[in-house]
Protein backbone atom coordinates (compact mmCIF):
# COMPACT_ATOMS: atom_id res chain seq x y z
CA UNK A 1 0.00 0.00 0.00
CA UNK A 2 1.41 3.33 -0.89
CA UNK A 3 1.72 5.83 1.79
CA UNK A 4 0.64 9.43 1.48
CA UNK A 5 1.46 12.47 2.98
CA UNK A 6 0.50 16.04 2.82
CA UNK A 7 2.92 18.31 4.44
CA UNK A 8 2.07 21.99 5.53
CA UNK A 9 5.28 23.75 5.33
CA UNK A 10 8.87 22.60 3.69
CA UNK A 11 10.17 22.38 7.22
CA UNK A 12 7.27 19.59 8.09
CA UNK A 13 8.07 17.83 4.10
CA UNK A 14 11.74 17.52 4.41
CA UNK A 15 11.69 14.87 7.29
CA UNK A 16 9.12 13.07 5.68
CA UNK A 17 10.97 13.24 2.58
CA UNK A 18 14.49 12.43 3.99
CA UNK A 19 12.62 9.42 5.48
CA UNK A 20 11.15 8.47 2.24
CA UNK A 21 13.29 9.22 -0.40
CA UNK A 22 11.36 7.18 -3.28
CA UNK A 23 8.26 9.03 -2.96
CA UNK A 24 7.09 10.77 -5.72
CA UNK A 25 6.19 14.64 -5.33
CA UNK A 26 3.14 16.15 -7.12
CA UNK A 27 0.18 19.01 -6.51
CA UNK A 28 -2.34 19.02 -8.60
CA UNK A 29 -1.87 15.43 -9.64
CA UNK A 30 -3.45 16.13 -13.17
CA UNK A 31 -0.53 13.73 -14.66
CA UNK A 32 1.43 11.71 -12.08
CA UNK A 33 -1.81 10.16 -10.76
CA UNK A 34 -2.50 9.36 -14.54
CA UNK A 35 0.23 7.64 -15.27
CA UNK A 36 0.19 5.98 -11.90
CA UNK A 37 -3.17 4.88 -12.41
CA UNK A 38 -2.18 3.83 -16.26
CA UNK A 39 0.58 1.41 -14.50
CA UNK A 40 3.65 3.68 -15.83
CA UNK A 41 4.54 5.33 -12.56
CA UNK A 42 4.87 2.64 -9.34
CA UNK A 43 5.96 5.53 -6.44
CA UNK A 44 6.44 3.65 -3.19
CA UNK A 45 4.91 6.96 -1.20
CA UNK A 46 3.53 9.98 -2.40
CA UNK A 47 4.10 13.38 -0.95
CA UNK A 48 1.21 16.33 -1.91
CA UNK A 49 2.53 19.46 -2.03
CA UNK A 50 -1.13 21.21 -2.51
CA UNK A 51 -1.02 22.86 1.63
CA UNK A 52 2.83 23.83 1.78
CA UNK A 53 2.56 27.05 2.13
CA UNK A 54 5.84 28.34 0.61
CA UNK A 55 4.66 26.72 -2.61
CA UNK A 56 1.89 28.49 -2.70
CA UNK A 57 2.72 32.13 -2.38
CA UNK A 58 1.51 34.57 -5.36
CA UNK A 59 3.83 37.50 -4.51
CA UNK A 60 6.13 40.44 -5.70
CA UNK A 61 9.63 40.70 -4.39
CA UNK A 62 11.17 43.82 -5.41
CA UNK A 63 10.58 44.23 -8.97
CA UNK A 64 9.76 40.74 -9.74
CA UNK A 65 6.55 38.43 -9.14
CA UNK A 66 7.05 35.23 -7.27
CA UNK A 67 4.77 32.42 -8.75
CA UNK A 68 4.46 29.55 -6.47
CA UNK A 69 5.00 26.15 -7.98
CA UNK A 70 1.77 24.47 -6.07
CA UNK A 71 -0.09 27.54 -6.82
CA UNK A 72 -3.24 26.05 -9.01
CA UNK A 73 -3.84 27.93 -12.20
CA UNK A 74 -7.15 29.25 -11.63
CA UNK A 75 -5.18 30.84 -8.70
CA UNK A 76 -2.58 32.23 -10.89
CA UNK A 77 -5.73 33.47 -12.57
CA UNK A 78 -7.33 35.39 -10.30
CA UNK A 79 -4.34 37.50 -9.39
CA UNK A 80 -3.49 41.12 -10.85
CA UNK A 81 -0.04 40.09 -10.72
CA UNK A 82 -0.56 37.60 -13.50
CA UNK A 83 -3.25 39.13 -15.17
CA UNK A 84 -2.24 42.70 -15.49
CA UNK A 85 1.62 42.55 -15.44
CA UNK A 86 2.02 38.81 -17.60
CA UNK A 87 -1.06 38.88 -20.22
CA UNK A 88 0.51 36.29 -22.45
CA UNK A 89 1.30 33.92 -19.33
CA UNK A 90 -2.23 34.53 -18.07
CA UNK A 91 -3.63 33.77 -21.87
CA UNK A 92 -1.90 30.71 -21.94
CA UNK A 93 -3.46 29.60 -18.74
CA UNK A 94 -6.85 30.29 -19.37
CA UNK A 95 -5.88 27.97 -22.52
CA UNK A 96 -4.85 24.57 -20.13
CA UNK A 97 -7.23 21.66 -19.72
CA UNK A 98 -10.62 22.54 -18.08
CA UNK A 99 -11.60 24.85 -15.35
CA UNK A 100 -11.38 21.38 -12.89
CA UNK A 101 -7.88 21.08 -14.80
CA UNK A 102 -7.26 24.93 -13.40
CA UNK A 103 -8.21 24.18 -10.03
CA UNK A 104 -5.75 21.94 -10.04
CA UNK A 105 -2.55 22.00 -12.15
CA UNK A 106 0.40 24.14 -11.37
CA UNK A 107 3.10 25.92 -12.92
CA UNK A 108 5.43 23.33 -10.91
CA UNK A 109 4.01 20.10 -12.23
CA UNK A 110 4.29 21.93 -16.16
CA UNK A 111 7.90 22.62 -15.80
CA UNK A 112 8.73 19.17 -14.13
CA UNK A 113 6.76 17.31 -16.21
CA UNK A 114 8.66 19.08 -19.26
CA UNK A 115 6.17 18.14 -21.88
CA UNK A 116 6.77 19.70 -25.13
CA UNK A 117 3.24 20.51 -25.42
CA UNK A 118 2.95 22.26 -21.40
CA UNK A 119 1.17 25.38 -22.28
CA UNK A 120 2.65 27.83 -19.47
CA UNK A 121 6.18 27.28 -20.53
CA UNK A 122 6.32 29.49 -23.75
CA UNK A 123 5.21 32.10 -22.21
CA UNK A 124 7.41 31.54 -18.92
CA UNK A 125 10.77 31.60 -22.04
CA UNK A 126 9.56 34.79 -23.39
CA UNK A 127 9.20 36.48 -19.66
CA UNK A 128 12.58 35.04 -19.30
CA UNK A 129 11.24 33.29 -15.90
CA UNK A 130 13.50 31.96 -13.50
CA UNK A 131 13.09 28.70 -11.49
CA UNK A 132 13.56 28.56 -8.24
CA UNK A 133 14.79 25.39 -6.47
CA UNK A 134 14.68 24.79 -2.79
CA UNK A 135 16.52 21.84 -0.75
CA UNK A 136 17.52 21.79 2.57
CA UNK A 137 19.61 24.54 3.57
CA UNK A 138 19.98 25.80 -0.41
CA UNK A 139 18.25 27.98 -3.16
CA UNK A 140 19.44 27.57 -6.52
CA UNK A 141 18.19 29.63 -9.45
CA UNK A 142 18.14 28.84 -13.27
CA UNK A 143 16.99 30.40 -16.59
CA UNK A 144 13.87 28.95 -17.44
CA UNK A 145 15.95 27.49 -20.69
CA UNK A 146 18.39 25.58 -19.11
CA UNK A 147 16.35 24.17 -16.15
CA UNK A 148 14.51 22.21 -19.11
CA UNK A 149 16.85 20.25 -21.09
CA UNK A 150 14.29 17.70 -22.81
CA UNK A 151 11.15 16.27 -22.85
CA UNK A 152 10.55 15.13 -19.24
CA UNK A 153 14.55 16.30 -18.47
CA UNK A 154 15.10 18.88 -16.06
CA UNK A 155 17.67 20.42 -13.87
CA UNK A 156 16.38 19.15 -11.00
CA UNK A 157 18.86 17.70 -8.80
CA UNK A 158 18.38 15.01 -5.43
CA UNK A 159 17.06 16.34 -2.81
CA UNK A 160 15.88 19.55 -4.48
CA UNK A 161 12.33 20.50 -5.79
CA UNK A 162 10.85 23.74 -7.74
CA UNK A 163 9.66 26.21 -5.35
CA UNK A 164 8.22 28.31 -7.84
CA UNK A 165 8.90 30.82 -10.64
CA UNK A 166 10.79 35.08 -10.50
CA UNK A 167 9.60 36.92 -13.36
CA UNK A 168 11.40 40.22 -14.21
CA UNK A 169 9.58 43.37 -14.13
CA UNK A 170 8.51 43.92 -17.79
CA UNK A 171 7.84 46.87 -19.36
CA UNK A 172 6.91 45.40 -22.94
CA UNK A 173 3.84 46.62 -24.51
CA UNK A 174 3.35 43.43 -26.30
CA UNK A 175 2.58 40.26 -25.48
CA UNK A 176 0.49 37.67 -27.03
CA UNK A 177 -0.62 33.89 -27.11
CA UNK A 178 -1.71 31.36 -29.79
CA UNK A 179 -2.49 27.73 -29.08
CA UNK A 180 -4.09 25.38 -31.51
CA UNK A 181 -5.67 22.01 -30.38
CA UNK A 182 -8.31 19.95 -32.00
CA UNK A 183 -11.07 21.73 -29.73
CA UNK A 184 -10.88 24.53 -27.74
CA UNK A 185 -11.04 22.93 -24.08
CA UNK A 186 -9.22 19.82 -23.20
CA UNK A 187 -6.81 19.44 -25.90
CA UNK A 188 -2.90 18.88 -25.83
CA UNK A 189 -1.42 21.52 -28.21
CA UNK A 190 -0.43 21.25 -31.69
CA UNK A 191 1.43 23.99 -31.94
CA UNK A 192 1.24 27.58 -29.63
CA UNK A 193 3.10 30.55 -29.75
CA UNK A 194 4.36 33.15 -27.20
CA UNK A 195 5.63 36.58 -27.79
CA UNK A 196 6.77 39.03 -25.52
CA UNK A 197 8.64 42.25 -26.17
CA UNK A 198 7.88 46.04 -27.08
CA UNK A 199 7.03 48.31 -30.07
CA UNK A 200 7.94 52.13 -30.02
CA UNK A 201 5.33 54.24 -30.55
CA UNK A 202 5.72 54.39 -34.30
CA UNK A 203 5.12 50.09 -34.10
CA UNK A 204 8.72 48.68 -34.40
CA UNK A 205 10.07 46.51 -32.94
CA UNK A 206 12.52 47.71 -29.91
CA UNK A 207 12.90 44.42 -28.58
CA UNK A 208 10.49 40.83 -29.06
CA UNK A 209 11.03 37.43 -27.98
CA UNK A 210 8.99 34.45 -29.35
CA UNK A 211 8.77 30.74 -27.98
CA UNK A 212 6.72 27.74 -30.00
CA UNK A 213 5.43 24.54 -28.34
CA UNK A 214 4.87 21.61 -29.49
CA UNK A 215 6.78 22.18 -32.31
CA UNK A 216 9.98 20.48 -30.93
CA UNK A 217 11.56 18.22 -28.00
CA UNK A 218 10.83 21.17 -25.79
CA UNK A 219 10.01 24.81 -26.25
CA UNK A 220 11.45 25.98 -29.59
CA UNK A 221 13.09 29.74 -29.71
CA UNK A 222 14.41 31.07 -33.01
CA UNK A 223 16.96 34.36 -32.56
CA UNK A 224 17.21 34.45 -36.02
CA UNK A 225 13.37 35.21 -36.45
CA UNK A 226 13.48 37.72 -33.42
CA UNK A 227 16.38 39.21 -35.16
CA UNK A 228 14.99 39.75 -38.46
CA UNK A 229 11.93 41.27 -36.88
CA UNK A 230 14.53 43.97 -35.13
CA UNK A 231 13.48 47.84 -35.87
CA UNK A 232 10.93 46.55 -38.23
CA UNK A 233 7.36 46.87 -38.30
CA UNK A 234 4.75 43.64 -37.34
CA UNK A 235 3.30 43.75 -41.20
CA UNK A 236 2.63 40.02 -43.00
CA UNK A 237 5.60 40.85 -45.05
CA UNK A 238 8.22 41.14 -42.14
CA UNK A 239 6.39 38.52 -40.04
CA UNK A 240 6.37 35.99 -42.92
CA UNK A 241 10.08 36.35 -43.59
CA UNK A 242 10.48 35.95 -39.81
CA UNK A 243 8.62 32.81 -39.81
CA UNK A 244 10.32 31.14 -42.40
CA UNK A 245 13.36 31.37 -40.33
CA UNK A 246 11.20 30.35 -37.09
CA UNK A 247 10.55 27.18 -39.28
CA UNK A 248 14.13 26.20 -39.48
CA UNK A 249 14.61 26.10 -36.17
CA UNK A 250 11.61 23.55 -35.16
CA UNK A 251 11.81 20.47 -35.18
CA UNK A 252 7.99 19.18 -35.41
CA UNK A 253 7.16 15.45 -35.35
CA UNK A 254 4.21 13.61 -36.46
CA UNK A 255 2.02 11.73 -33.82
CA UNK A 256 -1.92 11.24 -33.84
CA UNK A 257 -2.61 14.84 -33.71
CA UNK A 258 -0.63 16.42 -36.33
CA UNK A 259 1.57 16.04 -39.12
CA UNK A 260 5.03 17.67 -38.96
CA UNK A 261 3.70 19.59 -42.23
CA UNK A 262 0.62 21.42 -40.41
CA UNK A 263 3.25 22.20 -37.26
CA UNK A 264 5.49 23.35 -39.61
CA UNK A 265 3.28 25.76 -41.51
CA UNK A 266 1.64 26.37 -37.75
CA UNK A 267 4.84 27.79 -36.70
CA UNK A 268 4.92 30.59 -39.56
CA UNK A 269 1.40 30.80 -39.55
CA UNK A 270 0.71 32.20 -35.96
CA UNK A 271 3.06 34.68 -36.25
CA UNK A 272 1.14 35.93 -39.02
CA UNK A 273 -1.63 36.59 -36.10
CA UNK A 274 0.67 39.94 -35.06
CA UNK A 275 0.04 41.47 -38.11
CA UNK A 276 -2.35 44.49 -37.32
CA UNK B 1 -5.57 6.30 7.60
CA UNK B 2 -7.85 8.64 9.42
CA UNK B 3 -9.56 11.86 7.21
CA UNK B 4 -11.98 13.91 8.61
CA UNK B 5 -13.65 16.16 6.58
CA UNK B 6 -17.43 17.30 5.83
CA UNK B 7 -19.43 16.51 2.87
CA UNK B 8 -22.58 17.45 1.94
CA UNK B 9 -23.27 19.21 5.26
CA UNK B 10 -22.54 16.43 7.33
CA UNK B 11 -18.87 16.09 8.93
CA UNK B 12 -17.44 12.53 8.58
CA UNK B 13 -14.26 10.59 9.72
CA UNK B 14 -13.53 7.44 7.67
CA UNK B 15 -10.40 5.00 7.75
CA UNK B 16 -9.48 4.88 4.27
CA UNK B 17 -6.40 3.19 2.36
CA UNK B 18 -3.97 6.14 2.17
CA UNK B 19 -3.52 6.18 -1.67
CA UNK B 20 -7.61 5.21 -3.00
CA UNK B 21 -8.67 7.84 -5.30
CA UNK B 22 -11.51 10.47 -4.26
CA UNK B 23 -13.85 8.84 -6.39
CA UNK B 24 -14.05 6.19 -5.34
CA UNK B 25 -13.97 6.70 -1.10
CA UNK B 26 -17.20 8.45 -2.41
CA UNK B 27 -18.85 6.06 -4.03
CA UNK B 28 -18.16 2.78 -2.04
CA UNK B 29 -17.74 3.65 1.25
CA UNK B 30 -19.79 6.70 1.64
CA UNK B 31 -21.94 5.86 -0.87
CA UNK B 32 -22.32 8.73 -3.02
CA UNK B 33 -23.07 7.29 -6.20
CA UNK B 34 -23.98 10.44 -7.97
CA UNK B 35 -20.21 11.08 -8.18
CA UNK B 36 -19.40 9.38 -12.03
CA UNK B 37 -16.64 7.92 -13.46
CA UNK B 38 -16.31 7.71 -16.77
CA UNK B 39 -12.37 8.45 -18.44
CA UNK B 40 -10.92 8.00 -14.85
CA UNK B 41 -8.22 10.54 -16.57
CA UNK B 42 -9.03 14.27 -16.33
CA UNK B 43 -10.73 14.39 -19.56
CA UNK B 44 -14.62 14.10 -19.02
CA UNK B 45 -15.52 15.75 -15.70
CA UNK B 46 -18.28 13.25 -14.82
CA UNK B 47 -16.50 12.94 -11.25
CA UNK B 48 -16.60 16.19 -10.68
CA UNK B 49 -16.94 17.50 -7.24
CA UNK B 50 -16.67 20.82 -5.56
CA UNK B 51 -13.83 21.18 -3.08
CA UNK B 52 -14.44 24.24 -1.22
CA UNK B 53 -16.40 25.83 -3.53
CA UNK B 54 -14.46 24.78 -6.44
CA UNK B 55 -15.11 21.90 -9.27
CA UNK B 56 -12.00 19.54 -9.12
CA UNK B 57 -11.74 15.95 -10.79
CA UNK B 58 -12.02 13.42 -8.06
CA UNK B 59 -10.37 11.09 -10.04
CA UNK B 60 -7.60 12.63 -10.20
CA UNK B 61 -7.26 13.35 -6.24
CA UNK B 62 -6.61 10.97 -3.31
CA UNK B 63 -8.90 10.65 -0.82
CA UNK B 64 -6.30 11.67 1.80
CA UNK B 65 -6.63 15.11 -0.43
CA UNK B 66 -10.08 15.31 1.32
CA UNK B 67 -8.76 15.38 4.70
CA UNK B 68 -10.09 19.08 6.09
CA UNK B 69 -12.19 19.85 3.30
CA UNK B 70 -16.14 20.93 3.08
CA UNK B 71 -17.29 18.55 -0.01
CA UNK B 72 -20.12 18.81 -2.39
CA UNK B 73 -21.52 16.06 -4.17
CA UNK B 74 -25.21 16.40 -6.63
CA UNK B 75 -27.00 14.64 -3.50
CA UNK B 76 -26.28 17.69 -1.65
CA UNK B 77 -27.06 20.07 -3.87
CA UNK B 78 -31.00 19.59 -3.45
CA UNK B 79 -32.51 21.08 -0.01
CA UNK B 80 -35.05 18.11 1.47
CA UNK B 81 -37.47 17.49 -1.23
CA UNK B 82 -36.67 21.20 -3.18
CA UNK B 83 -34.63 20.49 -5.86
CA UNK B 84 -31.51 23.34 -6.67
CA UNK B 85 -32.68 25.38 -8.96
CA UNK B 86 -29.82 24.47 -11.58
CA UNK B 87 -31.51 20.62 -11.13
CA UNK B 88 -35.11 22.49 -11.52
CA UNK B 89 -34.29 24.01 -14.59
CA UNK B 90 -31.55 21.30 -16.07
CA UNK B 91 -35.27 19.33 -16.10
CA UNK B 92 -37.11 21.92 -17.37
CA UNK B 93 -35.16 22.42 -20.59
CA UNK B 94 -34.72 18.42 -21.20
CA UNK B 95 -31.26 19.37 -20.30
CA UNK B 96 -30.98 15.32 -19.38
CA UNK B 97 -30.69 12.63 -21.64
CA UNK B 98 -29.24 9.21 -20.40
CA UNK B 99 -28.05 11.67 -17.00
CA UNK B 100 -24.46 10.46 -16.65
CA UNK B 101 -22.81 13.38 -17.38
CA UNK B 102 -25.26 15.06 -15.23
CA UNK B 103 -24.41 15.66 -11.67
CA UNK B 104 -20.33 16.73 -13.06
CA UNK B 105 -22.77 19.17 -15.41
CA UNK B 106 -24.46 20.53 -12.37
CA UNK B 107 -21.50 20.76 -10.12
CA UNK B 108 -19.47 22.77 -13.04
CA UNK B 109 -22.50 25.32 -13.45
CA UNK B 110 -22.54 25.76 -9.91
CA UNK B 111 -18.79 26.32 -9.40
CA UNK B 112 -19.10 28.75 -12.44
CA UNK B 113 -21.81 30.85 -10.41
CA UNK B 114 -19.99 30.72 -7.20
CA UNK B 115 -16.70 32.27 -9.11
CA UNK B 116 -19.28 34.50 -11.70
CA UNK B 117 -22.85 35.05 -10.63
CA UNK B 118 -23.68 36.61 -14.37
CA UNK B 119 -22.11 34.70 -17.18
CA UNK B 120 -23.07 35.03 -20.28
CA UNK B 121 -23.80 32.20 -22.88
CA UNK B 122 -20.08 31.90 -24.02
CA UNK B 123 -18.43 32.13 -20.48
CA UNK B 124 -21.24 29.48 -19.70
CA UNK B 125 -20.10 27.06 -22.23
CA UNK B 126 -16.20 27.91 -21.18
CA UNK B 127 -17.68 27.26 -17.72
CA UNK B 128 -18.76 23.98 -18.79
CA UNK B 129 -15.90 23.10 -20.92
CA UNK B 130 -14.67 20.75 -18.64
CA UNK B 131 -17.95 18.29 -19.01
CA UNK B 132 -18.13 15.74 -22.25
CA UNK B 133 -21.79 14.99 -22.93
CA UNK B 134 -22.65 12.36 -25.77
CA UNK B 135 -26.51 12.84 -25.72
CA UNK B 136 -27.61 16.54 -25.58
CA UNK B 137 -25.36 18.37 -28.24
CA UNK B 138 -24.91 20.79 -25.15
CA UNK B 139 -27.31 23.09 -26.19
CA UNK B 140 -29.96 22.49 -23.97
CA UNK B 141 -27.51 22.15 -20.81
CA UNK B 142 -26.64 25.63 -21.51
CA UNK B 143 -29.90 26.87 -21.56
CA UNK B 144 -30.85 25.50 -18.53
CA UNK B 145 -27.64 27.44 -16.92
CA UNK B 146 -28.62 30.44 -19.07
CA UNK B 147 -32.22 30.27 -17.61
CA UNK B 148 -30.93 29.92 -14.12
CA UNK B 149 -28.86 33.34 -14.24
CA UNK B 150 -31.20 35.26 -16.01
CA UNK B 151 -33.84 34.10 -12.93
CA UNK B 152 -31.36 35.20 -10.75
CA UNK B 153 -31.44 32.05 -9.35
CA UNK B 154 -34.75 31.19 -8.61
CA UNK B 155 -36.91 28.63 -9.34
CA UNK B 156 -38.10 28.67 -13.04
Amino acid sequence: MTRVWLPSSLEELWPLWAENPGAALYAGGTDLLVRRRAGLVRPEALICLERVAELGRIEPDGPEVFLGAAASFSRLLSSPLVTEKYPVLAAALQRIGSPQVRHMGTLGGNLVTASPAGDSLPPLYTLDAVVELVAVGATRRVPIAEFIQGPGQVDLRPGELVSGVRLPATDGNLQHFEKVGSRAALAISIASLAVAGRLSDQGEVLQIKLAWGSVGPTVVCAPAAEAALQGKKLTPETLAAAGELAQQAASPIDDLRASREYRLALVKNLLLRLAP
Amino acid sequence: MTIRFEINGEKVELEVAPDARAVDVLRRELGFTGVKEACGQGECGACTVLIDGQSRLSCLMLAAQLHGRTVLTIEGMAHGDRLHPLQESFIEHGAVQCGFCTPGMILAAESLLGREPRPDRERIRQGLSGNLCRCTGYQKIVDAVEAVVRDGGEKP
